[in-house]
């Protein structure tokens, strides 16, 4: 143990000696590390915040679309709904693991006030939206029940609309014309904040679907409808129960394809997690590519070091070290290399991502395993690429390193 | 941590002068190079005892070097036995030799060999780092500093080998040679890369520990370096030639 430490003074001497040679062959580890930890830094941010959308929707959410997911081709030339208003009234009551449901009827339009006019998409909703979504209104209130059968001319607005239409004044109680309706804006939505794909959920106005499908879209069937189940737990139960009521309503033979599709919120989670994660492997890999270069930057100053100071390794050999003194002597060296770039290059990559997380106002989250990864790997690649010229020089004949010039 | 040297000794030893520090029995060492045969030593016998300073001597060619490889532990002979301190060492393994070379043998070289930008209390540490006992850092800095008074160059533990003339950086290769109070100080040539006035301070060190009972070898070619050791061997051709008492033997002045 003794000599251990002795020979670890000796390695950190030698490096301590070609300051500016270690702090290069360093750097390719330094980069490398700070890369990874910014990498992973930026790809676990992203895929938080994935995952903060998504359960923003609610967990127990489903949507049901019209048409099979075999046949998506034909259902545009038909353009004809399979799902109607009854179907959604026969979910509403038949189905005991469903809590809420609501049709949907979309389009997209201007939306007018005054002066200022603003695109946005126009969401028909029923009464039970709120809960489905779990998305209050944050001023003024959501229609009710009559004002859906009676087709009421009224709104609620996403709050980026809201203050691009009014700015800083109070909308509820204002008119917006949409598509040359007047409406009536009865509420202002939470802010929301931007949805998985990137868009801008608060970007939106929400009507009632029976007001959306006969003025605006001028047609009398739903786009799809969404319902929530009654739990987390239930949903794949609500998903069935959903699916066999409709099923039977819309006469299926058993075997036959089903002409409606259910998605569940589970099964967006899960496509849009592993997307981000494969995201953020992509990124680890590539950064990881830099740590392989760095480690190969070790080995290459190493094979020079070994070769220039063979006369040295003669000396100590000729004087008593055994091969294993020599390959610990320099193992030590490359290690210490490599695991001073892996510190500096872990405190860099958190600097670098802090420096994105202000700058850019990117999301980031860095685990301590990851940390810890980085740092294992660093030492790792000193181990790796220091290996073959230790084991070089501890191979070296004494007399002929002796004899070197 | 390591196999101890006393239990390797052999009682084949105790046949011949079990207290003999080198005892070499029909010595043969053959290079292939290529497709020929080259016998660098070709039945080599001679029989060293403690307290001996003696100066092999040859032309280049002569077998000498292979010999000194040998005895020095850094080659193995083809045939034939090496006792060195009554150990049988020609058939050790690389790392038994590194043992032996560490503890029982004291090498001194033309190019001193010095490790540079280490400063010479280090340099003469050195051996210690690969020794089994495992000194403290103070303990080893203690012998090294006792080596270099020996040696007369104490005030200069802290001089970088740039900063210290040739003899004096001999002078450090011979305290490093001795920090581990070896059985046989193995020196070539020496003095080949200094001046006359100072191989003659470098030869005192030798001649000095020679009175005090080191066993001396030493690989030389010039002839009145040889007069200052107290015998001669002679190689030529892989073969020792002559083998004799140096009568008018030079005396060494020490100088600081």
């Amino acid at each position: 143990m003794l000599k251990f430490l002795t020979i670890l003074k000796v390695g950190m001497k030698a490096i301590a000696r070609n300051k500016l040679r270690s702090t290069l062959t360093a750097l390719g580890i330094i980069i490398g590390v700070a890369c990874v930890i910014a990498m992973i830094a930026v790809g676990g941010g992203a895929q938080a915040a994935v995952q903060a959308q998504i359960s923003s929707l609610g967990t127990n959410f489903l949507m049901i679309f019209p048409g099979a997911a075999t046949q998506s081709g034909a259902r545009i030339f038909t353009g004809q709904s399979t799902i109607t208003d009854d179907d959604v009234t026969a979910v509403r009551q038949e189905c005991p693991s469903v809590a809420y449901v609501s049709p949907m009827s979309r389009t997209s339009a201007q939306v007018v006030s005054g002066n200022l006019n603003w695109g946005t998409s126009i969401q028909g909703v029923g009464v039970d939206w709120p809960f489905v979504r779990s998305w209050n209104v944050e001023k003024g209130s959501f229609f009710d029940d009559s004002e859906v059968r009676s087709t009421a001319k009224v709104c609620i607005l996403g709050a980026t609309v809201a203050t691009s239409l009014f700015g800083d004044q109070n909308a509820v109680g204002q008119m917006v014309r949409i598509k040359n309706f007047p409406f009536k804006v009865i509420g202002v939505l939470e802010a929301k904040g931007g949805s998985t794909m990137g868009q801008d959920q608060d970007d939106t106005v929400i009507a009632p679907y029976t007001a959306v499908m006969k003025l605006l879209k001028r047609s009398s069937k739903i786009d799809m409808f969404m319902a929530s189940a009654t739990s987390r737990n239930t949903v794949d139960q609500a998903q069935a129960e959903i699916e066999a009521l409709l099923r039977q309503r819309h006469r299926l033979q058993q075997g036959q394809d089903s002409d409606f599709m259910i998605r569940s919120q589970q099964e967006i989670a899960q496509t849009a997690d592993q997307t981000s994660k494969q995201m953020s492997a992509l990124l680890a890999a590539i950064a990881s590519i830099s740590l392989l270069v760095g480690g190969i930057g070790i080995m290459n100053i190493m094979l020079v070091s070994v070769t220039e100071r063979t006369r040295e390794i003669g000396i100590r050999m000729a004087i008593g070290a055994k091969g294993r003194d020599i390959l610990t002597q320099f193992l030590i060296e490359a290690l210490s290399l490599s695991i001073a770039g892996g510190a500096i290059g872990i405190a860099l990559g958190i600097a670098t991502s802090r420096f994105l997380a202000w700058k850019q106002q990117w999301p980031i989250v860095l685990a301590p395993e990851a940390v810890l990864l980085a740092f294992g790997f660093s030492a790792a690649i000193g181990i790796f690429f220091g290996f073959y010229p230790a084991r070089k020089a501890s191979r070296l004949d004494p007399i002929d390193a002796l004899r070197y010039e | 941590m390591s196999r101890t040297i006393a239990s390797a000794s052999s009682p084949e030893s105790a046949a011949g002068q079990a207290d003999d520090v080198i005892r070499i029995v029909d010595l043969i060492r053959v290079y292939q190079m290529g497709e020929v045969e080259v016998r660098a030593l070709d039945g080599v016998s001679l029989t060293i005892a403690p307290g001996e300073f003696v100066a092999v001597m040859g032309p280049s060619g002569s077998g000498k070097s292979t010999f000194m490889n040998i005895v020095g532990c850094l080659d193995r002979p083809t045939s034939g036995k090496y006792y060195l301190d009554g150990i049988d060492v020609s058939e050790l393994d690389r790392d038994e030799r590194a043992e032996i070379r560490n503890g029982k043998i004291g090498f001194v070289f033309q190019a001193f060999n010095l490790l540079a930008r280490t400063s010479a209390l280090e340099n003469v540490e050195l051996p210690l780092i690969y020794s089994a006992d495992g000194l403290r850092a103070r303990e080893r800095a203690a012998k090294a500093r006792h080596c270099l008074d020996v040696v007369g160059l104490s005030g200069r533990e802290d001089h970088m080998p740039s900063q210290l003339s040739g003899g004096q950086q001999q002078r450090v290769a011979i305290a490093r040679a001795l920090i581990n109070d070896p059985k046989l100080m193995l020196a070539d040539e020496p003095t080949g890369n200094l001046d006359s006035r100072t191989s003659e301070e470098v030869m005192a060190v030798f001649q000095a520990l020679n009175e005090r009972g080191k066993t001396v070898v030493l690989i030389t070619h010039e002839q009145d370096i040889s007069e200052y050791a107290r015998r001669v061997v002679q190689f030529r051709d892989g073969k020792l030639v002559e083998d004799r008492v140096v009568t008018n033997r030079r005396n060494a002045l020490m100088r600081g």
